[in-house]
């Protein structure tokens, strides 16, 4: 079929001709591309392996003693005349105080990411944001000095209570700031879709966007935990720390409790060496907590995505 | 761009209400047992400074289908939308005028849009399934959602409404299934199926049948056909044999603006005005 062309408009635009040699500088490009991208990844991934290998070797020790886990301890004479001694009461501890912190932190930071992203007109939303990016952007030791104020001076003890607390206000900015996030890229006309079946608005967001924010989520709630769980600065005057296990399990909200991060840090300045074997434990007590916390919810979350098909 | 629009009317001096001037024989023909549904007076859109809609006025009676037709951008959909009230949520978005469902302007201070909503369901432009829920919870979730627990009556609905919008055959073995791992064209038909369970007096649906084979947007048709009886339906089509086969009546919209209705009939065999007969000619759009 003769097709006559203009000479003033081409039939076709010949910017890219497919030649072979052509195409090969093509695959080529890609392949260096992918090898930069694999650089890259290394990059970040090698130093991360090699702390990890750090810690796990010099803790793995302490870790592996059956008293690191039963005993609390005491005084630094217990371990120096070779007793029974552990790091119980501490990892106990921080299952309160972290479990506190999580519970506090992703309802209310869930909440706060929803407001912001699906209420940009309520008039409470401008307060919100501000209060929002100032707690994200406040130094952690003064989270934990608010937590003091709020909790520690009208109780007059320091408590497992106020570190949760204080643990929480480290958390919230992060999940509410990822939960807006993921909210605002789930495509409008889910949320038409739903409103246009007759339901009210925040049955719509709660059954139809946030889930289909699921994923998102998650990974917002365990970044902020993740960077909650390894910080000791918040829970210095609130947790403060307790060399045993205490008398009765609501004693951990009430009273003083020992934390992994700042028990690690005031073994690791100690001047025992077998409580710095200990701290190395500690370290690899908390990297293990962070790391089962990822598997598990990652887990949880592609379970339930299966179980929808 | 300033028109001089009172031409394109054909009244002049009252406000403009197309349904209610020239058409003495269509209200004679289907309007006596038929009660006005719902009546909208003088809608315009804006947003921002764009004009979506200006000034229209229509009028959709009990068990009649109404077709809105024109060109790409005229204002179908934005319309359509201002009938639900689905504007709200837009920041910018004006909507000026009323729309009277059954003698309530729902637009009025104090009046719940979703009470609206659920007596005037909408199926979109574009499949819109809820991307985590099953097949099935799709379809009821206008009803569960809102504390339906009934087991038997969601089966029922489900069936018969994925049967309504003739999808039952090929889902029916995969309820559990997630929507988001059917076709497009299937997801379509899904969302016409959500929106038909929750049994709307009045279903606003914009181009329904765009995405599907000629198959389904027969069976799609005859759904709308015997939905009538029991339905107020506006349907956005750029098809206008569809147009022909669907509706009663057919609004042409031309720039933002409502040129001209009529019954079908005459307005596909003799249109009032020169540039509906362009436009359902193929001379333009
Ligand atoms: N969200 C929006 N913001 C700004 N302008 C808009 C928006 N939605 C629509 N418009 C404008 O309003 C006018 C009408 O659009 P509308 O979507 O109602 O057209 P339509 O008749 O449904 O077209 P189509 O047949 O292509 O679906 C167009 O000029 C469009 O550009
Ligand atoms: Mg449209």
């Amino acid at each position: 079929m003769a097709v006559t062309t203009s000479s003033t408009t081409p039939r076709r635009t010949r910017l890219a001709e497919v030649t072979p040699a052509n195409l090969r500088r093509r695959y080529l490009r890609d392949r260096v591309m992918i090898g930069l991208l694999v650089l890259a990844t290394l990059v970040v991934l090698i130093p991360l392996l090699v702390i990890v290998w750090y810690v796990v070797s010099n803790g793995i020790q302490a870790v592996l003693e059956p008293t690191f886990w039963t005993s609390d301890l005491g005084s630094p004479a217990r371990a120096l005349g070779g007793r029974d001694t552990g790091l119980g009461h501490t990892v106990l501890g921080t299952l309160v105080v972290d479990g506190l912190a999580l519970l506090i932190a992703v309802p209310i930071g869930i909440g706060a990411g929803i407001m912001l992203s699906e209420y940009p007109d309520h008039p409470l939303n401008p307060a919100l944001r501000i209060l929002n990016d100032t707690l994200n952007g406040m130094p952690a030791i003064l989270k934990g000095l608010l937590a003091f104020a709020l909790i520690v001076k009208p109780m007059g003890t320091f408590s497992g209570l106020s570190g949760g607390v204080a643990l929480a206000f480290v958390m919230l900015p992060i999940v509410a700031r990822a939960t807006e996030g993921v909210l605002r890229i789930i495509p409008w006309s889910i949320r038409e879709a739903g409103l246009a079946l007759g339901l009210p608005r925040w049955r719509v967001v709660l059954n139809t966007v946030l889930p289909a924010a699921r994923v998102g989520v998650v990974t917002g709630v365990l970044i902020a935990f993740a960077r909650a769980a390894g910080e000791a600065a918040p829970l210095l005057f609130t947790a403060f720390g307790n060399n045993f296990f205490s008398s009765a399990p609501l004693r951990y909200l009430t009273g003083p409790v020992d934390t992994l991060p700042a028990r690690l840090y005031s073994l690791a300045i100690s001047p025992y060496r077998e409580w710095h074997a200990m701290g190395w434990g500690a370290g690899v007590v908390l990297l293990g907590f962070v790391i089962v916390t990822f598997v598990v919810s990652r887990l949880a979350t592609r379970q339930r995505h299966q179980a929808d098909m | 761009m300033e028109r001089a629009n009172a031409t394109t009317r054909p009244d002049t001096p009252s406000p403009p209400r197309p349904t209610d001037a020239g058409q003495g024989e269509v209200r004679a023909a289907v309007a006596s047992e038929a009660k006005a549904r719902l009546v909208t007076e003088g809608i315009s859109v804006h947003y921002g400074a764009t004009l979506g809609v200006r000034d229209v006025s229509l009028t959709f009676r009990d068990k009649t289908v109404t077709a809105l037709i024109g060109p790409s951008g005229c204002g179908k959909t934005t319309f359509l939308r201002s009938l639900n009230r689905m504007h709200d949520l837009s920041r910018g978005v004006k909507v000026t005028g009323r729309a009277v469902l059954d003698g309530t302007d729902i637009y009025a201070s104090g009046v719940d849009p979703v009470t609206i909503r659920r007596r005037i369901g909408m199926v979109f432009q574009k499949p819109t399934p809820f991307p985590t829920m099953s097949i099935y919870d799709n379809v009821v979730a206008g009803l569960k959602l809102v504390g339906i627990r009934d087991r038997r009556l969601l089966d029922e609905v489900a069936e018969r409404s994925l049967r309504q919008a003739a999808l039952w055959d090929e889902v029916k073995d995969r309820l559990k299934a997630p929507a988001a791992g059917i076709s497009g064209g299937q997801q379509q038909r899904l969302s016409i199926a959500r929106a038909l369970a929750v049994e709307a007096d009045v279903l606003l649906m914009d181009e329904p049948t765009s995405s599907l084979d000629p198959q389904s947007t027969m069976r799609i048709e005859e759904l709308i056909h015997q939905l009538k009886d029991d339905v107020t339906i506006i349907i956005v089509t750029h098809n206008m044999q569809q147009a022909a086969r669907v509706s009663d009546y057919t609004a042409f919209f031309y720039e933002g603006n409502l040129i001209e209705v009529s019954d079908t009939n005459t307005m596909f065999t003799n249109p009032r005005e020169q540039r509906t007969n362009d436009y359902i000619t193929g001379r333009f759009g």
